[in-house]
């Protein structure tokens, strides 16, 4: 398990469970109410270059731009980008 | 004053609310942003509709006027878009309110319309769900289904509304027939809306006794259910984004949609602009011609008409600003935008969706501040409004050019740069530098260096609507016209009487503002003025400059007893300021106007978008002894470099 802003670009994910950051406890439901629900698929679309902050996330059909203590909060593993597997 | 108490007494009306359109049941619009809710809002009402704020708050409130086919007067309100109803702004907030009926001055809505993007039925529907829960009768508007189709998305109307409990019906809201269904629901009798369709009271609290993830269970249920269980993938949007996000190509891009945006704020407007000032002056010498001359012809000349030129000239540049902008957000390259300055502008604790209003203050502070409105966040948006005049407006470019052409010589420096452009140069890096250093300063002391939350939605592309850009455009005027120019109006009338009453006594010599209670105040100002460097002159025209800052500069002419007018006034000006002010004095009065307190219209602006007139104060107060400070240092330092 690794957190979202460490994947790699277009590499499909599962979400596992989102953080709440001690320093803004309301981003867990915040996150959840945007579509990042355990069970849900994302992926890293980009990253802003220079500084690679903030990302676009692609969760279900929606596409955000999260920033890296954003996407920090949300815990993944990896899936098969061909299969959609574990 | 008459026109002062009247704006007054509008704002304060529209304060205390106000159901726009009297009578006939409330039905309200609710949906996920970017979910088409407003497109649709303009299918339905049209031009009928009623822009104000919200009471106590400075979210907007647009409420449109439904004539049903039978008859039927329904009025109909747009809440914002919200992604749940556990609110996380003011926006989200307000539309929570007005469902659970306990917003100040407003009526709980009799009917529902929830409006759902087809394309993004898991996200949409869970809210859906929650607004079911509250009680309301409601149905369900399945909008964008021809861009869900095209994407291979086909919903079972029927067994939707079957699995939901509440009648579903599909929109197409950019095309004009796209409301059709919804269209007779809204003529059907309210329990048609809800099995169940009992106007059950409002709950106590809005603690989600519910989880997301329950919520988020049901949906994925009725997805599975209506065999759309797969996420289709936008490719087109997907492709685009390659291109508008990539770090270099989408830099560029970006740098020239900017670029032609400024260009045309700067350009466009210049012709239009100059149309209304002919015609301003047209009409002042015509009433001029027909008045005998006295303090009637003079109120109706130099007050009236002059305050309603300095209204109508902001229009060219707020459309042409607007319109820009209402593109960028229909098509959703507004959000990308943001998303590509982010951190150029998160280093002063901003995000990118400050970077269009501060770039448009360039033009005029006044379409600057008014698009501000883009930002989400509260915090960010009073930050950006606050610092927008510090962007060095073109207004202040007659000043520039009447001090640069006067006291600051043509040479060149190092063989390529030329001293009176990199004066120029610098009172604009000068504007920047302070407008950087407020906002750095705001970030330290309101967030306390935690990371503020960015969670923007980056939507699909679309292509703009004609008639939602017209709409759009139709109320940024009206609002500026009705809200703000009744201000600025009665400003400049206030200006007026202050240069004219009392009349000079008879037999007096000097120019007649010098015995008017504008010349005793600037004669009053000019011992705060004194110690950094102004005369009583400057002290003087610095008053009547309030009204706009260009007109400083036709008030320093009459100051210095000029017959003369407008560019005439700056030619005439040259020689006897610079035989008559000191060089520390110029640079310290340049450095006063890279501040300029002193703009009503900007002020009057402010007043209208926050809401009140505690940040317009704030700001002439923040702005004032910042110049004051800046003009001080200037000065001594220059008197101490022997130019006093």
């Amino acid at each position: 398990m690794f957190t979202l802003d460490r994947s790699d670009d277009f590499q499909l994910c599962r979400i596992e469970r989102i953080h709440t950051p001690e320093h803004a406890p309301e981003w867990h439901d915040w996150l959840q109410e945007l579509g990042f629900i355990p069970g849900e698929k994302v992926m890293l679309m980009a990253r802003a270059r220079p500084g690679g902050d903030p990302l676009v996330v692609r969760v279900g059909s929606s596409t955000f731009a999260l920033r890296c203590a954003e996407a920090a909060c949300i815990e993944v593993t990896l899936l098969d980008n061909a299969t959609g597997a574990a | 004053m008459s026109a002062c108490h009247d704006s007054v007494r509008r704002d304060h009306a529209q304060s205390a609310v106000v159901h726009v359109h009297r009578g006939g049941p409330l039905v309200a619009l609710v949906g996920n942003p970017n979910c088409g809710k407003t497109a649709l809002f303009n299918v339905l009402t049209g031009s009928r509709q009623k822009v104000a704020n919200y009471a106590g708050v400075t979210v907007e409130r647009k409420e449109g006027r439904y004539l049903t086919a039978a008859g039927k007067a329904l009025r109909v309100l747009d809440l914002p878009g919200t992604y749940s109803l556990n609110p996380r702004s003011p926006d989200e907030q307000v539309t929570v309110d007005v469902l659970m009926g306990r917003a100040r001055g407003e009526k709980r809505p009799d009917r529902v319309v929830c409006v759902v993007d087809a394309t993004n039925l898991r996200r949409n529907l869970r809210l859906v769900l929650a607004v079911k829960r509250l009680g309301l009768p409601c149905v369900v508007a399945l909008n964008m289904t021809d861009l869900a189709a095209r994407r291979g998305i086909h919903v079972d109307v029927d067994k939707l509304s079957l699995e939901l409990g509440v009648p579903v019906v599909k929109t197409v809201a950019v095309r004009k027939d796209g409301a059709t269904a919804l269209r007779t629901l809204l003529d059907a009798p309210a329990e048609a809306w809800r099995g169940d369709a009992v106007h059950t009271p409002a709950p106590e609290t809005d603690a989600p006794a519910v989880t997301v993830e329950a919520d988020h269970d049901t949906v994925q249920r009725i997805l599975v259910s209506l065999g759309l269980d797969v996420h289709a993938p936008h490719t087109l949007s997907d492709r685009i984004d390659r291109v508008v996000l990539h770090p270099v190509i989408g830099m560029v891009l970006l740098m020239v949609v900017l670029f032609l945006m400024f260009q045309a704020v700067f350009g466009w407007a210049e012709a239009p602009m100059g149309w209304i000032e002919s015609a301003t002056t047209w009409v002042a010498d015509g009433v001029t011609a027909a008045l005998p001359n006295g303090w009637m012809r003079s109120l109706l000349v130099d007050g009236v008409i002059a305050g309603a030129g300095v209204v109508l000239v902001f229009l060219p540049q707020i459309l042409i600003l607007f319109f820009f902008i209402l593109i960028l957000e229909e098509s959703g390259y507004l959000p990308r935008a943001a998303f590509m300055l982010d951190r150029l502008m998160g280093s002063v604790g901003l995000s990118g969706r400050s970077f269009i209003p501060l770039l448009s203050s360039f033009a005029c502070a006044i379409p600057g501040i008014m698009a501000a409105r883009t930002i989400a966040s509260p915090r960010d948006r009073l930050v950006t409004i606050m610092i927008a005049p510090l962007m060095t407006c073109s207004a202040r470019l007659p000043v520039y050019a009447l001090l640069i052409g006067a006291f600051i010589p043509k040479r060149d420096v190092a063989g390529v740069f030329e001293l009176q452009g990199l004066v120029l140069f610098g009172l604009y890096v000068a504007g920047v530098i302070s407008a950087m250093g407020i906002a750095w300063l705001a970030k330290r002391l309101t967030t306390r260096g935690l990371p503020r939350p960015l969670m923007m939605e980056l939507p699909t592309y679309h292509w703009p609507t004609p008639r939602n850009i017209a709409i759009g455009l139709w109320q940024r005027a009206s609002i500026f016209l009705k809200r703000v120019g009744g201000i600025i109006l009665a400003l400049t009338v206030v200006m007026w009487f202050l240069a004219s009453f009392p009349a000079p006594p008879a037999g007096a010599t000097g120019p007649a503002i010098e015995y008017s209670l504008a010349g005793t105040l600037g004669r009053g100002l000019a011992t705060i003025f004194e110690p950094i460097g102004f005369n009583w002159q400057i002290s003087v025209a610095l008053v009547p400059g309030m009204a706009a800052r260009e007109v400083a500069v036709s008030a320093l002419g009459t100051v210095y007893a000029l017959s003369a007018s407008g560019d005439d006034t700056a030619q005439a000006l040259t020689p006897l300021i610079a035989h008559s002010w000191s060089l520390a004095t110029a640079l310290s009065l340049l450095t006063w106007f890279v501040f300029a307190p002193q703009c009503l219209s900007t002020l009057a602006t402010v007043k209208r978008e926050t809401g009140g007139w505690k940040m317009p104060l704030v700001m002439a107060g923040y702005l004032f002894g910042l110049a004051w400070l800046a003009c001080f240092i200037v000065y001594h330092l220059a008197v101490a470099a022997g130019w006093g």
